[in-house]
């Protein structure tokens, strides 16, 4: 059989393309971290420039088409109470002490817990770097909600019939128009700042840096949880602006990989085991039905060559007894033959006393 | 076993019992909670919110409603696959549980879901193979059906299809070798749901070893279902029992009481291991590791002794109440799991308790499963062989 050299370069160009196939699979259980899709987009909030005009959840309100909420935007009196993201705000603006404010709306991490977790790939980290979200293929398990590290997705729970989960979309729609977020848009005092998210970690860094008494040493988002696409910056610890500071640097999806590994491997090795446990256990009822079959027999043939022992030991004796018996008839009778005759011989004599000496004659 | 005894109940039957008037009332009631849920929403019925997206229907009907229904790969593993053949009259009732366990987790899960029409989906639409809920999902589905086939022999025996039975019957080991493999699978995955929270799950419950935490106490759960189950069964349906059953029933209460102890011991045995792994010694000593002690020694080692002495000195009553006690165990650690301990750092007003509704959607669902069980325990041979097959093992 012949190969032409262009099906076997075919073949080997097929076999790297496997080869390599199945290296970007594993990935996730190897070494290699993701760095996040090149020249993705995020935006870098500087909380120490916000003052809580709450602008941004309006421009947020307008362009995601959401409820118009009871109390006006321009009522600052809502800081007071700390909020959360929900269906009829994608982005909260809470309030920290007398001048200090944050703005919560979902992170978009370079790798997201929520897509991990959603079992119909409901959510999807687009190349722009916003992590859009399916209404057509969700079930409504809400598993993204207990994922999220920053309690961000909501669910529309008063839906009975087409209920969703909602969350900012990082104006995704408006990113490939070409436009800016709403929020950022908006901001009268630059405290959010759209771009590539590798320039606004240098930013981020740069304004550190330029001011270091006035910031915090840190860039939250840059690593918390594999890193975000929302780049924090701000003048008091983080934890004191309601973000937490113990999520670590783990990225979800690698938080679970390791009890996946183990599915395919219990699917490999399971069968075998309780496969072999049964082969053993109906091996031992074999051998024990054997051993008892051979005990049976053997208690069997024991019986029966004690029982023809006996048996012969009887007839023996019965053999025995028999000729004892036939030999006492035989003396007895004998005995009374020989009697018999003696009294005969002796009667005899009797009567034949005179003529004795004729019948000796 | 004599038809009479077994026969349905006809004319003179007296339907209005009190347990039947209990069920009546409970199903009434839930059949409006469901229309109140399916015309409602969600949040009509339950205290869900944004901040705790699963309440007592993940943390009850799904979470313990799996768990306690293991009594059928570990009861069928037993007899089948470790040669057990004396637990063999356990096997029927122990699959019928499951399957109906497992039936009531999906029919519950209708409520749960925001959509229940697209539960099929992440099987035949869209497969997100990277989250452990696909995992559960898909393997939920294939065990149901592995169920579903290992209880059909008892519906086909009730009909009289022999021929079809003779064929199940014949696939008993595959059938068993792969309830077990997906049980493993998806009792453990359901721990493993947990691992992506870190943040939100208090270290004392949190661990690297949580799905095989879940898979190890979900062994002695099926286990102490089966004597939990007995005991009932014996009260209730003591006249569905032949004699096969009555006599080997004490052997395997008390064998099941040992295996469970035995594993119970190892149980605590690998979440010792586990504070140690994540040096959590510290937290004992909070009001949280009262709690977490509470959970491990009163009620998985506790009840681990109890059954130690139950199966020594053959004491029945002993072993059942250690029975009851662990599958109480396991409800708690779970709600600890999926609620308590869930979302711990949050404020008082943000934590989570289930609504009264949601309540008695749960104990709605817990009384179907207890009707069907009735039912099919009075028409089919799940506590008695049939006669016609009653030589074949």
């Amino acid at each position: 059989m012949a190969i032409s050299r262009r099906k076997f370069l075919g073949c080997l160009t097929a076999a790297v393309g496997a080869t390599t196939g199945v290296g970007s699979l594993a990935h996730a259980a190897s070494n290699k971290a993701f760095k996040g899709y090149p020249d993705s987009f995020g935006v870098l909030h500087d909380s120490t420039k916000c003052i809580g005009c709450r602008k941004c959840e309006q421009a947020c309100n307008e362009v995601n088409g959401l409820a118009k909420p009871e109390k006006p935007f321009d009522d600052l009196k809502v800081l007071e109470e700390r909020r959360r993201t929900d269906e009829a705000a994608y982005t909260v603006v809470n309030k920290f002490g007398p001048t200090v404010f944050a703005k919560t709306q979902c992170n978009h991490c370079q790798e997201p817990a929520c897509a991990s977790a959603c079992f119909v790939k409901a959510f999807k980290k687009d190349k722009t770097g916003a992590v859009i979200y399916d209404e057509s293929l969700c079930v409504g398990c809400r598993y993204c909600m207990v994922a999220c590290p920053f309690n961000v997705p909501a669910y529309t729970y008063n839906d009975p019939l087409t209920p969703k989960v909602t969350k900012c979309t990082l104006c995704h729609p408006r990113i490939i128009e070409g436009k800016l977020p709403g929020c950022v848009e908006i901001c009268p005092k630059e405290a959010l700042v759209f771009g590539k998210r590798a320039d606004l970690v240098k930013l981020a860094w740069k304004r550190i840096n330029q001011a270091p008494g006035h910031y915090v040493q840190h860039v939250y988002g840059e690593h918390e949880m594999g890193g975000t696409s929302w780049l924090y910056l701000s003048g008091i610890p983080f934890e004191q602006i309601g973000m937490r500071e113990d999520l670590g640097t783990t990225s979800a999806p690698q938080l679970t990989s390791g009890a996946l590994a183990s599915v395919p491997i219990v699917v490999g090795l399971w069968p075998v085991l309780l496969t072999g446990v049964y082969a053993i256990a109906k091996r031992k009822d074999k051998i024990a039905k054997e051993e008892q079959d051979t005990a049976v027999k053997d208690a069997i043939d024991q019986a029966t060559e004690e029982m023809n022992k006996q048996l012969t030991q009887l007839k023996d004796k019965m053999t025995k007894e028999q000729q004892t018996a036939v030999a006492n008839e035989v003396k007895k009778a004998l005995e009374e033959a020989a009697k018999k005759a003696e009294e005969e011989v002796e009667e005899a004599a009797k009567a034949d006393t005179p003529d004795a000496g004729k019948e000796d004659e | 076993m004599d038809q009479e005894k077994n026969a349905y109940p006809g004319e003179s039957y007296n339907w209005f019992t009190p347990f039947n008037i209990l069920t009546a009332i409970v199903l009434a009631v839930g059949l409006v909670l469901t229309i109140l849920r399916f015309t409602q929403g969600i949040g009509a019925v339950t205290n869900l919110d944004n901040n705790n997206p699963w309440g007592l229907w993940i943390g009850f009907d799904l979470l313990c409603g799996v768990a306690l229904a293991a009594g059928g790969f570990t009861t069928s593993a037993a007899c089948y696959i470790f040669g057990l053949k004396r637990f063999h009259s356990a096997v029927r009732p122990a699959i019928l549980t499951a399957f109906l366990g497992y039936a009531l987790v999906v029919f519950a899960l209708h409520y749960d879901v925001g959509r229940p029409w697209k539960l099929p989906y992440p099987i035949f639409v869209s497969q997100g193979t990277s989250s452990l809920l696909f995992e559960v999902g898909l393997c939920v589905f294939l065990y149901l059906t592995v169920l579903f086939i290992e209880w059909t022999p008892a519906a086909f025996e009730w009909l009289g299809f022999k021929g079809l039975r003779k064929m199940v019957v014949r696939l008993t080991l595959v059938l068993t070798i792969f309830g077990v493999v997906l049980s493993t699978l998806h009792q453990s995955s359901l721990g493993a749901l947990f691992m992506i929270a870190p943040s939100k799950l208090h270290p004392l419950w949190y661990s690297g070893y949580l799905h095989v935490y879940f898979f190890i106490s979900a062994i002695f759960a099926g286990l102490s279902m089966v004597i939990f189950e007995g005991t009932m069964a014996h009260k209730w349906l003591h006249d569905k029992m032949d004699d096969t059953h009555l006599a080997e029933a004490d052997g395997v209460a008390f064998g099941f009481a040992k295996a469970a102890s035995f594993i119970m011991m190892g149980y605590v045995g690998i979440k010792i291991i586990g504070l140690a792994v994540d040096n959590n010694w510290h937290y004992l000593g909070t009001g949280w590791g009262a709690w977490f002690l509470v959970e491990l020694i009163g009620f998985v080692l506790f009840p681990a002794i109890l059954y130690s002495a139950g199966a020594r000195e053959k004491n029945l009553k002993l072993v059942r109440i250690a029975g009851i006690w662990t599958v109480l165990g396991i409800v708690l650690n779970r709600f600890n799991i999926s609620m308590i301990a869930f979302n711990y750092h949050l404020p008082d007003a943000d934590r989570y308790f289930p609504s009264i509704p949601e309540i008695g959607t749960t104990i709605f669902i817990v009384f179907v499963g207890i009707t069907a069980y009735r039912f099919i325990t009075a028409k089919m041979p799940i506590l008695y062989e049939h006669p016609d097959y009653k030589d074949e093992h």
